[in-house]
């Protein structure tokens, strides 16, 4: 059971290395953007397999703050794409 | 228990695989958000689902039911504004495809 488990947590951190390759090679600036975003939820699948693997549950504590944080970092860097200032 | 986690592990990570297969392969940037959120949201919230259904009823089962709510809205919304902040930017849509119907929403 643990061994199956160990195998799906090393293929969740490999997608979540796959989006570091449209983040490195994306053609213009929101290709990055997406593939922050999209690795910022990919992490907290990582959180909960760990948080299984090991048994303690502060691991998913760290999983909803990465949620939370990366959602501002997105709403930021989205009002930075449109031209506008944070304030209007 | 333990095999119903596994197997709604499992299914999100079949979920996650087809949306980094989207975000590798398809050719444009609103295609590739487009496929990317779905997948990816859908895939999370049932890998959180599985976690929750290993530790019963704990304090563990109760953040990870917390955090499927909060990781589905933000993540929709957040895909939303970029989206919109991409056509501001002034990205043009793909080669294939054939209707613009957000520029008339625009002006």
């Amino acid at each position: 059971m643990i061994d199956y488990l160990s195998i799906l947590l090393y293929v969740q951190i490999g997608l979540a290395s796959v989006c570091l390759y449209r983040i490195i090679r994306g053609p213009t600036i929101p290709d990055r953007l997406v593939g922050i975003d999209i690795f910022g939820i990919l992490v907290v699948g990582v959180c909960a397999i760990i948080s299984i693997q090991t048994e303690k549950s502060f691991i998913l504590d760290i999983g909803i703050a990465w949620i939370i944080l990366s959602f501002i970092g997105t709403l930021a860097l989205a009002k930075y794409l449109t031209g506008k200032k944070l304030n209007e | 228990m333990n095999t119903v986690s596994l197997i709604f592990i499992t299914i999100g990570i079949l979920f996650n695989l087809l949306g980094c297969i989207g975000i590798i392969r398809l050719p444009d940037t609103y295609n590739r958000l487009q496929a990317a959120t779905k997948c990816v949201t859908l895939g999370c919230c049932s890998i959180l689902l599985g976690v929750c259904f290993h530790f019963g009823f704990s304090d563990a089962a109760v953040k990870a039911l917390v955090a499927i709510p909060i990781l589905f809205f933000s993540s929709t919304t957040a895909a939303h504004a970029l989206i919109r902040g991409t056509y501001h930017f002034g990205i043009k849509l793909g080669k294939k495809s054939v209707r613009d119907d957000y520029k008339e929403a625009v002006k």
